[in-house]
């Protein structure tokens, strides 16, 4: 058993957990934030992305264990005061989900994009989501909401 | 006020997915619940001699083993094929038993065999691996054009064959061949697909022993079907006694149609433990047991004049079923795909021959399409083929062939109401520059790439289904949809569906039209889907029914919502119900221009005291109170969306890697409800269809061991797989129902696979290659290529 300590959303939280828990499954069992999927078990489809001290990372992809005393942002915690993040709004405004099922992870991932390249193209953006399957979109609204994000954000 | 219908409202659903507030199955967790892991057959085909779980049950925290020998014990029945349909020498289809536990032989990897219950996921799965399943291992069959030839799978069921269907004439179409001038000829494989919805099947089952009830949480597109087919044919439980919600669901396309052996076993087991038992599948479980898709070997031939004149039609199909014949497994290769197979065209004599054949792989069913891509990617290869053997240009050659006049009687079973295929066409050419191709394939070939242009012109048969017309196909039932419209006492509204949204964005589009026709805001309207105990018996979501079945019910209800509201507003405006107008959400007296709104006659309706000097009501004698209003609608006819998609592609010939360079999409869906929400069904259809076309493959080797069974090696397309995809409509309402829509969901995913095929075919020079054009198929093509062609081209 591990004792964990992470700064989760902005909020601490403690737990004692085995020492073989994902970082996914922490959120999703431990801490009931069921906003991070889990999609395929192989860290292929990117339903898991959250931030971890700002960066993205496929959360069933990293024991929980290894980044004890850090900082984690889920999709939970990207609203603000009842204010969606830009780039929650402008998933909505372009019709970038369907389903809903990859919409966390995706959004988790394009947020770090933009504080990685302020304004990518197409081509940088398309490539930067390569690690987040979508099923229903076809990725082009997606695509077009990364970009208005990027002109709000 | 103006009409929401055809407006790009935002989606109401969005702000809960976006926040993580999303509630699917697998989020679903209930006190004192336990854990389900299959059992599963590791071999194609095996004979199950002995199953020991006496070291299984003695592992830490084990609840239960179950086995195919208590649930036959327990009569619960099997999975179900729901379509009966005739050989052509009229003896009925060959179907097997589908217990939900394997009994004695097992017939696909993966198929569960027994299911270990335990207190935590980590104990369930451990003890899984100490069940010991004595197999006699057998040969398995699994090439799809040899089943026939193989071992007999299931006792009783010659040659492996379910059933040899025949539509058309053959004796009409050898006349009409023999006038040809040329018959054109291909060999086709329509590749094996999983449909892959990014939420992987899960379900949850609680019982509660005091009122004897089971609820099933799980990833379903159609509860209240789910729960009618689990308690006519599955015995689990009355249909009182067992509530199915379907809550948020992480996509379908098909794939979540069918009741599946875990949500039976669970609800089953649930009942016999007493207590919650949780299933998630994982990844690998969701390819080796989700109904796969596809499978058709196709020989076809088109018979025409050398003016390009078509004559007649031939097609010969196989189409694999997988082990077992499931919900739509038998209608889609026959009744879904024979009658399209003749395409867009005045095709004067057809024949489609449809052998369905059983083999040691994974249940196949409907997929986004399913029927309608097979069809109309034998057509269309065939057209593209005429067009180049013939010297005739693609879309030319196409437009000689279309049908002038609608109504189209086209040549097998549809009469298709409404469209102009003209005029998508034109608009599609136009829109892709189609005429300055030839500019941009020298550009190309100047950099030593290849550039190939693909059409395909479709249309399809979707809506499903008209209850007459299918009956007489040979289904079970009758696919019409419900609808429930209820007033609230203070004026919001609430409507219950039985079609379910997992994706296609009911809450928002069934608002947008029932605000229309109530006149009321979308704000003060809910949609309602998803539990057999909220509203009515419904269908659920498939076949791009949602709108064109379920909305016209919602439709309907709202009409008989005014129609109640205008007798009482004739009393209380104290005039004569013919003298009301009703427009924008108001009943309106037409010569003194006095007005109720719809909100307070819905509040009369369920306190209807006024006071002059005595309280009276204010409803018409004998009228009941309250404002509810259910309808079901069954329509006339399927719903015909139509379009043309021109798909533009270049070759690297050094790497074989194809690149889909331009795609352009012209449908005709009628009358658009929400153009954001149309469009990324379009979007993610053409996605799904290059996928098809370049990447996917579901692939079992000779023994039957599904090899791509994971995210590492099925070729999910990604973002950077595609271009931006240039949509344009055009639009003939549909003369069938009210609003005049067609269905859209599975268009894109029916028009692209030709598109992009014929587009690698013309980049290969007319080379054929089969889907996937996957990097190395294209690059063996291109080496074999005489160097000068593509230089020359």
């Amino acid at each position: 058993m591990q004792k964990i300590n992470l700064k989760v959303n902005g909020k601490s939280v403690s737990k004692e957990v085995p020492d073989h828990t994902l970082l996914s499954i922490f959120l999703r069992d431990h801490l009931n934030l069921t906003g991070t999927h889990i999609g395929c078990d192989t860290s292929q489809c990117g339903a898991c992305v959250v931030h971890v001290d700002g960066k993205s990372i496929k959360s069933c992809s990293i024991l929980v264990a290894d980044i004890n005393g850090s900082k984690v942002t889920t999709i939970e915690g990207l609203a603000k005061d009842g204010k969606l993040h830009p780039m929650q709004e402008a998933f909505k405004k372009k019709h970038g989900l369907q389903c809903g099922f990859c919409t966390p992870g995706m959004v988790m991932s394009a947020i770090d994009l933009l504080q990685t390249k302020k304004n990518p193209n197409d081509d940088e953006i398309r490539e930067w989501l390569e690690g987040n399957i979508c099923r229903c979109t076809g990725y082009q609204n997606i695509v077009e909401a990364v970009k208005e994000a990027a002109s709000n954000m | 006020m103006a009409s929401l219908v055809g407006s790009r409202v935002e989606r109401k659903e969005d702000k809960k997915f976006l926040t993580g507030k999303g509630r699917y199955t697998a989020d679903i967790n209930i006190t004192n619940q336990t854990y389900a892991v299959f059992v599963r057959s590791p071999h194609s085909r095996a004979k199950i001699q002995k199953i020991d779980v006496s070291k299984a049950l003695r592992a830490d925290g084990v609840v239960s083993i179950l086995t195919g020998e208590e649930i036959a014990k327990d009569k619960i029945g099997g999975l179900i094929a729901g379509w009966a349909i005739r050989s052509q020498d009229g003896s009925e289809m060959k179907i097997p038993a589908n217990p939900p536990l394997a009994k004695e032989h097992a017939n696909f990897v993966g198929e569960p065999i027994a299911v270990v219950i335990a207190e935590s996921l980590a104990e369930a799965k451990a003890a899984a691996e100490l069940v010991n399943v004595d197999y006699k291992v057998l040969k398995g069959v699994v090439n799809t054009a040899e089943a026939m030839n193989g071992e007999t799978i299931h006792e009783g069921i010659d040659k492996n064959l379910c059933y040899d269907w025949l539509l058309g004439d053959r004796k009409a179409v050898e006349e009409a061949f023999a006038k040809a001038d040329k018959i054109i000829k291909v060999d086709l494989i329509n590749n094996r697909l999983v449909p892959n919805a990014m939420e992987p099947r899960a379900c949850v089952t609680d019982y509660n022993t005091a009122s004897e009830e089971i609820t099933l949480y799980t990833t379903s597109q159609n509860p209240h079907l789910s729960r009618l087919i689990m308690s006519a044919f599955g015995g689990v439980a009355p249909e009182n006694k067992l509530r199915v919600v379907a809550p948020d669901v992480g996509g379908g396309f098909g794939s979540k149609i069918n009741v599946y052996n875990e949500e039976i076993v669970c609800s089953w087991a649930s009942k016999k433990i007493e207590r919650p038992i949780k299933w998630v599948a994982e990844r690998t479980e969701s390819f080796l047991t989700d109904t796969h898709a596809r499978d058709h070997v196709t020989h076809a031939e088109l018979a025409v004049t050398k003016d390009g004149k078509f004559l007649g039609f031939k097609n010969e199909t196989i189409a694999n079923l997988g082990a077992y014949a499931r919900v739509f497994a038998t209608v889609t290769p026959t009744y879904l795909f024979g009658p399209c197979a003749t395409g867009v065209y005045v095709i004067p004599a057809a024949y489609t021959n449809v052998k369905a054949v059983y083999t040691n792989t994974a249940p196949i069913d409907a997929y986004r399409g399913a029927g309608r891509p097979e069809a109309t990617y034998t057509i269309e290869r065939l057209v593209e083929k005429a067009a180049m053997e013939l010297g005739i240009d693609k879309t030319e050659l196409r437009m000689r062939n279309f049908p002038k006049q609608f109504p189209f009687k086209q040549t097998l079973v549809h009469t298709i109401d409404s469209g102009d295929y003209g005029a998508g066409l034109e608009k599609a050419k136009k829109m892709s520059d189609y005429d300055g191709f030839e500019a941009r394939r020298k550009k190309s070939a100047a950099n030593g790439k290849l550039r190939g242009i693909g059409v395909s012109s479709y249309f399809e048969a979707c809506g499903i289904a008209p209850s007459a017309a299918v009956m007489s196909l040979g289904c079970g039932v009758g696919l019409w949809e419900s609808a429930e419209v209820r007033f609230n006492p203070t004026g919001q509204i609430s409507i219950y569906t039985g079609s379910h949204s997992h994706g296609q964005s009911h809450d928002t589009t069934f608002a947008q039209i029932a605000a229309d026709e109530l006149g009321v805001p979308m704000e003060n309207i809910d949609v309602i889907h998803g539990d057999t105990d909220k509203g009515t018996f419904g269908m659920g979501t498939y076949g791009s029914r949602s709108l064109t079945v379920g909305g016209i019910a919602i439709v309907n209800a709202c009409r008989k919502i005014v129609a109640k509201g205008k007798k009482v507003a004739a009393k209380m405006l104290e005039v004569s119900e013919n003298e009301i107008d009703f427009k924008n959400g108001e009943f309106v007296a037409l010569k003194s221009n006095k007005k109720k709104t719809i909100g307070e006659i819905a509040f009369a309706l369920y306190l209807p005291g006024s006071r002059d000097s005595d309280f009276k009501s204010q409803l018409p004698d004998g009228m009941e109170p309250g404002l509810i209003e259910t309808a079901f609608f069954d329509p006339a006819n399927f719903s015909f969306p139509a379009g043309t998609h021109i798909c533009e592609v270049e070759i690297d010939p050094e790497t074989g890697e194809v690149k889909v360079e331009k795609y352009t999409a012209v449908d005709d869906f009628g009358r658009i409800v929400n153009p954001n929400i149309v469009e990324g069904q379009v979007h993610g259809g053409i996605a799904q269809g290059i996928g098809q076309a370049l990447y996917e493959n579901a692939q079992y080797d000779e023994t039957g061991q599904l090899v791509t069974a994971s995210y590492m090696d099925y070729t999910m397309p990604r973002a950077d797989n595609f271009p931006e995809f240039n949509l344009g409509f055009t639009c003939t309402p549909a003369t069938t129902n009210p609003l005049g829509v067609k269905g859209c969901g599975e268009a894109g995913a029916i028009a692209s696979p030709p598109a992009v095929m014929n587009a690698v075919i013309d980049a290969l020079g007319g080379q054929e290659i089969s889907m996937p054009a996957t990097a190395e198929k294209v690059w063996r093509a291109c080496k074999s290529m005489k160097k000068s062609n593509y230089k020359a081209a």
